[in-house]
């Protein structure tokens, strides 16, 4: 694996209201790496992965992709950045006015100067990708909510870029789906070298992807583990992450499946 | 063996990491070998597509692509391999991969697809003939007619429920309701009829001003705005306000099935969301009124006392001759046909959502648009009502 950080945080605090929600959150992920970022409800994840997409600031710290800064960098820079990511949001975010082809094909068409006629053919190779290809014409709304987020993945992977963030990319699926999506999920990083960054909370995905995680905590708001989730599973000091990771309840707080604290 | 080469961006080749370049040979048996190398990427597809369409227009076939020095293949670089063959027309086998690197293999086999034998199962959007078409809009005209009946049903059955029982009014809401309605429109009412009242002040002492009959600018706006406009004013600003507010607001709940939520827990979703609203609406846009009666009469005040000369207990003497009892209830009444207009059709464009994001847009336009067509529409038919009646 190469050891170049494609992402830097360093020292990322963010509040609202004073409600302190991460603090002092340090990481770098080299490239090519799947990443893992887990915890239970209410710990911060994907308040950690805006923040690190750019759509919030953070009273302190900074996060770099590649050599640019997000946090305190020019808006030409932070274009530039955000062409090297691609997002999956929680929600697969599509627009609802747009078939599934044109919401993949929105990206290609904007940043690359190829014809028509082989966009078209892109849009359907990327959706053939995640299994969609009979579904270009068909409106968000009339196709399930799994198929819209293997939707939503085409359309983050349409570019090809070069860190991929997926926010839950698997929960709400059932098994089959959500091993095909970890399938895919790992032939891409293979194929292509892309970094991912996947916020989840699904036990088969983190052993199955990970190379490496962190593991967010709710009451100290800050990083408890940091390591190869095998290792972590019974290595780790934290009785908690060890607790989270065998899917044990014995512990003095319930962590595990749940929503997300908005 | 004879070699022709091109050579493409040979400075930024060692530059960039995203530079690629070609090379085609004339093979010695038979066809042509197009040494490719560098990035065959999202970046260089746009490029490499182009350049190689119009090199390899006119070369003989077979030819060979030769990978061994590609640096880099990601999914639009096959894709450009494979829209080559077809742009040229080159049969399967004439058209050669050779020696690609292993771990691009996979990438490779992606463009190998055949939508057509994949995609007969489901079939996206059909085209429809007119006929069909016409025959489509009819039932769902029918079907909105009849979600409409029902709808006006249920709001029935619920207005009995609170009669019957009035806790199930929720209390909370209707007064919520009530200010964003009531309260909070009440200065755009006020300036729009002061203004209203105003103009037609100015505009008839043109005409009048020309027989000496000033005075009787007092009447006419008050008239005017007690009978006519001061309703139809109302009525108009509080459907582009608070109807459109309605029919999103529901729009919302309808299609992030809030709605089904509510249903499921025992709610009478129309007691729960159509009837604060209907309640709140039927109180306050006849308060809005008198409101906009009261600032129209003002403004004919105004004009009356700067530029007619009049004296304003003059003025006041003759508004108060010229309005009866009759004519503000007449006035009233219209104005409560309208809030029941406004907030029901607010309610049921909302209740009608289905989709994504534009359907909420969808649900506020059409409840404005329809509720100043019912307006208007009602407004003519209590018109006709009153020529009977005197």
């Amino acid at each position: 694996m190469p050891d170049k950080p494609i992402i830097e945080l360093s020292h990322l605090t963010v509040s609202y209201n004073d409600a302190l929600i991460l603090d002092d959150i340090s990481f770098s992920v080299p490239a090519g790496e799947i990443f893992l970022i887990v915890g239970g409800s209410g710990s911060g994840k994907s308040t950690l992965m805006r923040h690190m997409i750019g759509l919030e600031n953070p009273q302190k710290g900074h996060v770099f992709i590649e050599t640019i800064d997000i946090t305190q960098c020019s808006d030409d820079a932070f274009q530039k950045a955000l062409k090297k990511i691609g997002v999956l949001f929680q929600s697969s975010a599509l627009i609802g006015s747009m078939t599934i082809g044109e919401n993949v094909a929105l990206p290609i068409i904007e940043f690359t100067d190829l014809p028509k006629a082989v966009i078209a053919n892109m849009v359907r190779m990327k959706l053939s990708l995640v299994g969609l290809e009979c579904y270009v014409d068909h409106l968000p709304s009339e196709i399930s909510g799994g198929m819209r987020k293997r939707a939503g993945l085409a359309r983050a992977m349409a570019l090809n870029p070069e860190i991929l963030f997926l926010d839950e990319p698997s929960a709400g699926l059932d098994p089959i789906t959500a091993a095909e999506i970890d399938e895919l999920i790992l032939h891409i990083n293979r194929s292509l070298g892309t970094t991912m960054i996947i916020v989840t909370h699904e036990l088969d995905s983190i052993f199955n992807l990970g190379h490496r995680l962190i593991m967010l905590e709710k009451t100290t708001k800050r990083i408890i583990a940091e390591g190869m989730p095998y290792e972590l599973k019974t290595g780790s000091p934290h009785p908690m992450v060890r607790q989270f990771l065998s899917r044990r309840a014995d512990m003095p707080e319930k962590q595990g499946k749940g929503e997300e604290v908005e | 063996m004879q070699s022709h080469n091109t050579q493409l961006m040979p400075e930024s080749m060692e530059k960039t990491p995203s530079a690629w370049n070609y090379e085609i040979r004339e093979n010695n048996a038979s066809g042509h070998t197009v040494r490719l190398s560098g990035r065959i990427a999202i970046e260089t597809a746009s490029d490499c597509l182009k350049q190689l369409t119009s090199q390899l227009k006119k070369t003989a076939l077979p030819i060979y692509f030769d990978l061994t020095d590609i640096t880099v293949l990601d999914d639009y670089g096959a894709l450009v391999l494979f829209e080559l063959k077809h742009a040229l027309k080159i049969p399967d086998a004439e058209f050669q991969i050779i020696n690609p690197p292993e771990a691009y293999k996979k990438t490779l086999s992606l463009v190998n697809f055949d939508f057509d034998e994949r995609c007969s199962v489901t079939s996206g959007r059909m085209k429809n003939n007119i006929i069909v078409e016409f025959g489509a809009a009819a039932i769902e005209a029918l079907a909105g007619i009849r979600f409409m009946i029902a709808f006006i049903g249920a709001i029935a059955l619920a207005v009995v429920d609170v009669f019957k029982r009035p806790r199930s009014l929720r209390g909370h809401d209707t007064v919520t309701y009530m200010k964003t309605t009531g309260v909070d429109a009440l200065p755009v009412v006020a300036l729009i009829s002061f203004l209203l009242g105003l103009i037609i002040a100015f505009m008839s002492s043109l005409q009048l001003k020309q027989f000496g009959a000033n005075i009787y600018v007092a009447s006419l706006v008050a008239m005017a705005m007690v009978s006519e406009l001061g309703p139809i004013m109302t009525a108009i600003v509080v459907a582009g306000r608070t109807g459109s507010a309605y029919a999103a607001e529901i729009a919302t709940m309808k299609i992030s099935e809030e709605i089904d939520a509510l249903f499921s827990m025992g709610f009478n979703p129309t007691l729960f969301l159509v009837i604060p609203r209907l309640v709140a609406s039927f109180i306050t846009i006849p308060l809005l009124t008198v409101f906009a009666n009261f600032f129209g009469i003002a403004g004919g005040l105004l004009i009356g006392v700067v530029l007619l000369d009049l004296t304003a207990s003059a003025y006041i003497t003759q508004t108060i001759d010229a309005l009866t009892i009759f004519e503000l209830m007449w006035g009233l009444m219209k104005s409560c046909v309208f809030a029941i207009l406004i907030s029901g059709v607010g309610c049921l464009k909302g209740f009608q959502a289905k989709g994504g994001a534009s359907a909420v847009g969808h649900a506020a336009t059409a409840a404005v648009v329809n509720s100043i067509f019912l307006i208007i529409l009602f407004d003519s038919m209590f018109a006709v009502i009153r020529s009977y009646i005197g």
